[in-house]
Order: structure tokens, then C-alpha cells, then sequence
């Protein structure tokens, strides 16, 4: 999946990406990941990049064409690129995540805050120079909440301008919601504004679960960097893992066997169900339906113990290795599944009966929220929220991978876009992804489960992206190696950044109590989104 | 009077419990001072209700929340041993489970939760992560193990924890609080650091 590489530099990065968003409508920003090359050294060729930067990978939904633009400056004091985010509303939150590691300024950028750590954190932690440590001790004072932001504008002779930006009017009415609140899923923080009971605007607050992953990755040995995708998504926690091995088994060359593959692709729609399954649970439990909730979590255990006995783990489940699988299938795999499948069609028939069709479900859920085609997109809201609002974009589809070229499926395909759409594209896509494995079960093909590998995994130096299709929406992983056995740059496109970004514009004019309703239907892991 | 009796749990053996030595030792504090016959039997009785009515907090971060709603849920179900009234309030709540990493941003979120909960009030830290930062020990935004910020009753461990896991740190917590002095709070002040090992 190497595709098309452009180095452009950050002076023309402007005009050029304009034209490939208008001329060749690269209308879909995949991944927006900060680079630190590190400062010119003596024998680098014209290809070498060097300074902060920002590697952009593109697609084109109408051609299927993809690109990947790198740009970078070597400015270390004051760095500072244009902001694409006129372009892709979806890179308005990863260009201020990119701020927040590097201290790169987007000029241009509405709101240049930063994401995840606190306003009183001293240094960029991902530069490859900053001790992010020894500047920040654990501070227990409460973390102010500042309300205005900055736009930064670049000045004819080069030098940096800001204008101060107020995010609320003093007169606006500002309720806060969160982190510690049951329907936000998590830690996630909400800032709105209200007209009554009408929303108004959301200033999203993330990083309360932020944990460095992506830095951590930097000091560990490429198995190592394995254990941690698990811990991002939970719920997919299969794929992610999935998608990361792939991307260094890519690198090395190496070609996984035939019954890996499908080993891999049952893995991933049985975590797939297991993930639908909970999200319908949490739905219902956040919209006062606990038996639905009970219901949900009864039928989950089934696949929890199915993927316990042959993996050993019930939620995190590290079965994934580079190159293989941790263990065979257990002999009692292909039963249990087998007496799975029939019932949970059963029990998907109950979750109708009980949710679906009900009066309140439907009010609260039919025409709420409503996501357009063209917002999906330039938000980069895949997954289900994507396909609920008519966006063919599941990568199963578009790029299949594993065993998913030989099964038959049918990607669930909703034009509504609203909160009951995104609810029924994922209690079909149960339906969906038992059909896959169905069609795969029966016939595993014999094999090895894990091809050979050197004690010690370098990978050569290179960038690779890969993606599979999460629980919620598109996984990548940008792999970035220098020669070591530690990757020089891991970054994982998170499919939940994009869903809270189209948060603000899905509520604006929505009551307050339709937030959770939203929030519930986008379907957002919170630990995917902070890393 | 002396608090002779030992923390009992239905069906479950004494001796089936690990660390019962900390318990003992908490006895043993009890005792030194000695007690009024009505107040020790008003303990008893006291300690005996609140042991079965530990209302935990809904406060997750990540991965362990997860399997803390799958004990919540039917197979587990903790409502058995009078856990079952989550509360999302934490001025309502008795115990905070810390199921989750927790971070810089988080730490001060999480210790101005622990103060807007009523006395007496518990902590248990739930897996890894909570423990001593678990996987993201060398993190440079995660707190090594939630016993920095605040007071753990009971440590659970596990990446996440299994469901039985859980309930036998909760059962932990509960003979801890069936040997506590709910007049005079003995146990209170030696709340500070590590005290036992689940």
C-alpha cells in the first residue's frame, strides 16, 4: 500500500494541496501525523526530510486514488506550516494535536490550543530533543479553563502575528459536562453553550486519558509496541493490534499464511460483534433502557468466552503476533462459534422487539444528529457514523486485506445520517460479520500459525501505512523506521478524533438531552482518541 | 469488650482469603484502646449494614470500566453482595473504584472527587494501570499507581482484572470494613500509603 510519496515545501504547501483537494478531489484527509526529522546533517541526499513536519495522507472517495504528502520546515525555534483545515474540517483537531507534540504553529488554524495535555505544560514531549519528564512533575492544582484561543497569522517578513479569539461570549450561558459524567464514555470533557435548552456550541476537551502511547512506542522493541495497540480501542482491540502487524509484517516483507488470515479475519468480526453488541448495551443503558443494557452484556459473554478460550483474554485479548498468531484454535473453536451464530441471530430479533421498535427509542433517535454525506467526509468520520450518512467507506471494501476478498458481504449503506441511522448500521453489521465468519468457519485452511522470525525484528528504514476497518471506522497506523529494532515514528489514525470533532456541529441547535443521544450513537472509545 | 470475631463472608472459608495477617493487625489496633459494651455491639451492628451496602462510584477511564459494567451485568452481578446501586454522584457514593489509568490532566480531577465523597469512604484501585501505572509506567503523562494521590483500601490487579477478581477485592473490602470501629475511626488516620494487597 506504498503509495504515491510528494515532498512539498512549506511554502507552496498551501496552493498545492488546493489543487489536490479541487483538481484531483482528494476530498478525504485519511491521517494528518507530526514528524520530527530531526536537524540537516552532512550526508543527506534531496530525498532525506528533515525539521518538524507533517505527513498528510490523502484519498479521493470518487477515484479511489491516495497520496501522501510530506512538508516540513527546519525553523526549530518558531515552526510554522499553514493550517489545511479550510480544506478538511477534519484536520483541525490532529493539526492542534501536532501543536501540542511539536510546537508546530498552524497559521491560519482557528483555534491553536492545545488538545491533550494541560495549558501549563512546558515543552512538546514528541520532539525528539524534549525531556517531557524532568519539566513536569504531576501538578495536583486544578487545571484553569481559559476561554479564549489564538489565530496566528504569518506577516510578510516572515515573523509570526496572533489575535486573541474568545471561544464563549462573557453573556453565553456555559454548562460543563464531564470528565467524570456516565454518558460521555469515558473521560471526555464537553463545554457547551446554551439557549435554553437549545445547544448552542461544544468546545471539546480532551486528554484525560492521555497516555503517551504513541511516544512510548519510540523505546520499545517492535513486539513490544504490539501490547500497547490493545489498550487503544478496547473494543477493538483485535483490529488494532491487526492493523499494526500488518504494517510491520508489510515492512519486513513477510507473508502471512493462509490460515492466519482467516484466523484473523474470524477474530476480528467476532471482536467486531462484541463491539456492536456493547454499543447497543451502553445506548440503551445512557437512554434509560437497563434491561436492553442486560440484555446486551448477556450475549457479549458468549463471545468473550469463545475468544478466552483460544486467546486467553477476555477484553484485552494480545492474540495478534508479527507474523502469526499467539496460539492455535482451541479444539472446541469451530463448535462454539458454530452455536453461536444461529444464537445470537435469535437474540439480535430480541434486541428489535425490545429497542428498536419503541416509541421513545424512535422520537429520541429518528431525525436527531444529523450528519451530512459531505460532512462525514471532510470530517473523516468513518465507520459506522460514516455509513450511516451514505459514505462507502469501510476499508474491508476499499482495500480488502486478510481473508475479507473471498467472503461475501454487504457494506451497510444508510442515507439518513441521523442518530437512528448510525443505531441500525451497526446492529446490521452483526448480521453482516456473521455471515463472514459463517462462510469462513467451515473451512480454515491448515497451516502455520506463525511464520518464522529473527529473535531480535529491525525493520529497513522507510514509511508504511496501513489500515483495516475498526469496530468504529478506519485504523491506521503511519510506521516510520530509521533501521533500529524501535520504530523512529508510530502514529495511529484514531477513529474516534474525527467523531468528537463533528460533535460540535451535529448539536448545534439540538437540545441538551438529544448530547447524549449523539454521544452515544457516534459511538466513541475515549482511550483511541487521546493515545 | 474486645472485637473478637473475624470478618466473616458467607459460604467463603476465612482461611480461603490471602492476606488475612493485615486484618488481624487491624483487630489487634482495635483492641488497644478497649471499648464500651453498647458502642462495640452498635459497631458491630453499624459495620455490619455498611460492609452490605458498599455503593461504588461510576467512574472509569479506560479498559477496566469494561469489565466493571460486565460485573455490573448478569452473569456476574454484583448486586448479590449489595454493590448493585452505581452511583453517578460521588456525594453519594461509598467506595471509588479506580478502574483505569490515570493521568496528569486526570489527577486532579480524580482527587477532587475523592474529597466530594462523604465519610467514610474507600478506595480500591482496579488493575494495573491504578496500581503502579501498570503498562504505562514509563509514560511521561501517566501517575505511577493511584496510592500517590489518594488512600487505597484494596489493590486489585490484573490487565484488566478478571470479573472474579473484582468481586473478591470488593469481598476484601468488605471484611475490611466489618473490622472497622465506626465510633471513633481508628482506622482512619493509619489511612495513608499502602495498607493491603488483594
Amino acid at each position: 500500500m506504498n503509495q504515491e510519496t510528494l515532498h512539498i515545501a512549506s511554502a507552496e504547501l498551501l496552493a498545492k494541496m488546493k489543487q489536490l483537494k479541487e483538481v484531483e478531489k482528494m476530498d478525504y484527509l485519511r491521517s494528518l501525523t507530526g514528524m520530527d526529522w530531526g536537524t540537516p546533517e552532512e550526508n543527506d541526499t534531496q530525498e532525506t526530510m528533515r525539521g518538524l513536519g507533517v505527513v498528510y495522507h490523502l484519498e479521493s472517495t470518487s477515484t479511489g486514488k491516495r497520496i501522501c504528502v510530506k512538508t516540513s520546515t527546519l525553523d526549530r525555534e518558531h515552526p510554522h506550516l499553514p493550517s489545511v483545515c479550510h480544506l478538511w474540517k477534519g484536520a483541525e483537531l490532529p493539526e492542534r494535536e501536532v501543536y501540542d507534540f511539536f510546537g508546530i504553529i498552524f497559521t491560519g488554524h482557528p483555534d491553536m490550543r492545545r488538545l491533550f495535555l494541560r495549558e501549563d505544560w512546558v515543552g512538546f514531549p514528541f520532539r525528539k530533543d524534549n525531556n517531557p519528564e524532568a519539566e513536569n512533575p504531576l501538578r495536583m492544582t486544578n487545571e484553569e479553563t481559559i476561554d479564549t484561543t489564538y489565530i496566528y497569522k504569518e506577516e510578510a517578513n516572515g515573523t509570526l502575528s496572533r489575535t486573541e479569539r474568545k471561544l464563549f461570549e462573557d453573556d453565553e450561558y456555559v454548562i460543563n459536562i464531564g470528565p467524570q459524567h456516565p454518558a460521555t464514555h469515558g473521560v471526555l470533557r464537553f463545554r457547551a453553550s446554551l439557549v435554553g435548552e437549545e445547544i448552542n456550541k461544544i468546545d471539546v476537551h480532551c486528554g484525560y486519558i492521555h497516555r503517551g502511547i504513541e511516544k512510548m512506542n519510540e523505546s520499545l522493541t517492535y513486539p513490544q509496541t504490539l501490547a500497547l495497540t490493545d489498550r487503544l480501542d478496547y473494543l477493538s482491540a483485535m483490529q488494532s493490534r491487526h492493523a499494526l502487524c500488518m504494517c510491520i509484517e508489510q515492512a519486513m516483507g513477510v507473508e502471512v499464511s493462509d490460515r492466519v488470515k482467516v484466523i484473523r479475519t474470524i477474530m476480528d468480526e467476532l471482536q467486531r460483534i462484541d463491539s456492536h453488541i456493547l454499543f447497543f448495551a451502553c445506548l440503551c443503558q445512557d437512554m434509560g433502557a437497563t434491561t436492553a443494557f442486560l440484555y446486551g452484556f448477556r450475549d457479549r459473554e458468549k463471545i468473550l468466552d469463545i475468544l478466552e478460550e483460544t486467546c486467553g483474554g477476555r477484553l484485552i485479548i494480545n492474540y495478534n503476533t508479527i507474523g502469526g498468531v499467539q496460539a492455535d484454535l482451541h479444539p472446541n473453536f469451530v463448535k462454539r462459534v458454530k452455536e453461536l451464530i444461529p444464537y445470537l441471530r435469535k437474540n439480535i430479533q430480541e434486541y428489535h422487539d425490545i429497542f428498536t421498535g419503541n416509541i421513545i427509542a424512535q422520537q429520541r433517535l429518528k431525525g436527531t444528529g444529523v450528519l451530512s454525506r459531505e460532512d462525514a467526509i471532510a470530517f473523516g468520520a468513518t465507520g459506522g457514523t460514516g455509513r450511516a450518512s451514505g459514505w462507502a467507506c469501510d476499508v474491508r471494501k476499499r482495500l480488502p486485506y486478510a481473508a475479507y476478498d473471498r467472503v461475501d458481504f454487504k457494506e451497510i449503506v444508510y442515507t439518513e445520517g441521523d442518530c437512528f441511522a448510525r443505531y441500525m448500521v451497526r446492529l446490521d453489521e452483526i448480521e453482516q460479520s456473521l455471515r463472514i465468519i459463517e462462510q469462513l468457519i467451515d473451512n480454515i485452511p491448515e497451516g502455520s500459525i506463525q511464520e518464522k522470525m529473527k529473535p531480535i525484528i529491525r525493520l529497513p528504514e522507510g514509511s508504511w501505512y496501513t489500515a483495516v476497518e475498526s469496530s468504529r471506522g478506519e485504523f491506521g497506523v503511519y510506521l516510520e523506521s530509521r533501521g533500529d529494532k524501535s520504530p523512529y515514528r508510530l502514529h495511529y489514525r484514531s477513529t474516534g478524533l474525527p467523531l468528537v470533532a463533528v460533535v460540535d456541529s451535529l448539536t448545534r441547535g439540538a437540545k441538551i438531552a438529544d448530547l447524549i443521544a449523539i454521544g452515544g450513537t457516534l459511538d466513541y472509545i475515549v482511550p483511541d482518541i487521546d493515545r | 469488650m474486645e472485637v473478637t470475631k473475624k470478618p466473616k463472608i458467607k459460604s467463603i472459608p476465612y482461611e480461603e482469603f490471602k492476606d488475612n495477617e493485615t486484618l488481624e493487625q487491624l483487630v489487634k489496633q482495635l483492641n488497644e484502646g478497649g471499648t464500651n459494651v453498647v458502642v462495640g455491639v452498635l459497631d458491630d451492628l453499624i459495620d455490619w449494614g455498611r460492609s452490605n451496602s458498599l455503593w461504588p462510584l461510576t467512574f472509569a477511564t479506560s479498559c477496566c470500566g469494561i469489565e466493571f459494567m460486565a460485573v455490573c451485568a448478569a452473569r456476574y452481578d454484583i448486586a448479590r453482595f449489595g454493590f448493585e446501586i452505581t452511583r453517578n454522584s460521588p456525594r453519594q457514593a461509598d467506595v471509588i473504584l479506580v478502574s483505569g489509568t490515570i493521568t496528569h490532566k486526570m489527577a486532579p480531577v480524580l482527587r477532587r472527587l475523592y474529597e466530594q465523597m462523604a465519610d467514610p469512604k474507600y478506595v480500591i484501585a482496579v488493575g494495573g494501570c491504578a496500581v503502579s501505572g501498570g503498562p504505562f509506567r514509563k509514560s511521561y503523562h501517566v501517575v505511577q499507581g493511584v496510592d500517590e494521590i489518594l488512600p487505597v483500601d484494596v489493590y486489585i490487579p490484573g490487565c484488566p482484572p478478571r470479573p472474579e477478581a473484582f468481586l473478591y477485592g470488593m469481598m476484601q473490602l468488605q471484611r475490611k470494613v466489618k473490622v472497622e470501629k465506626f465510633f471513633g475511626g481508628v482506622n482512619k488516620t493509619k489511612k495513608e500509603g499502602k495498607e493491603e494487597q488483594a
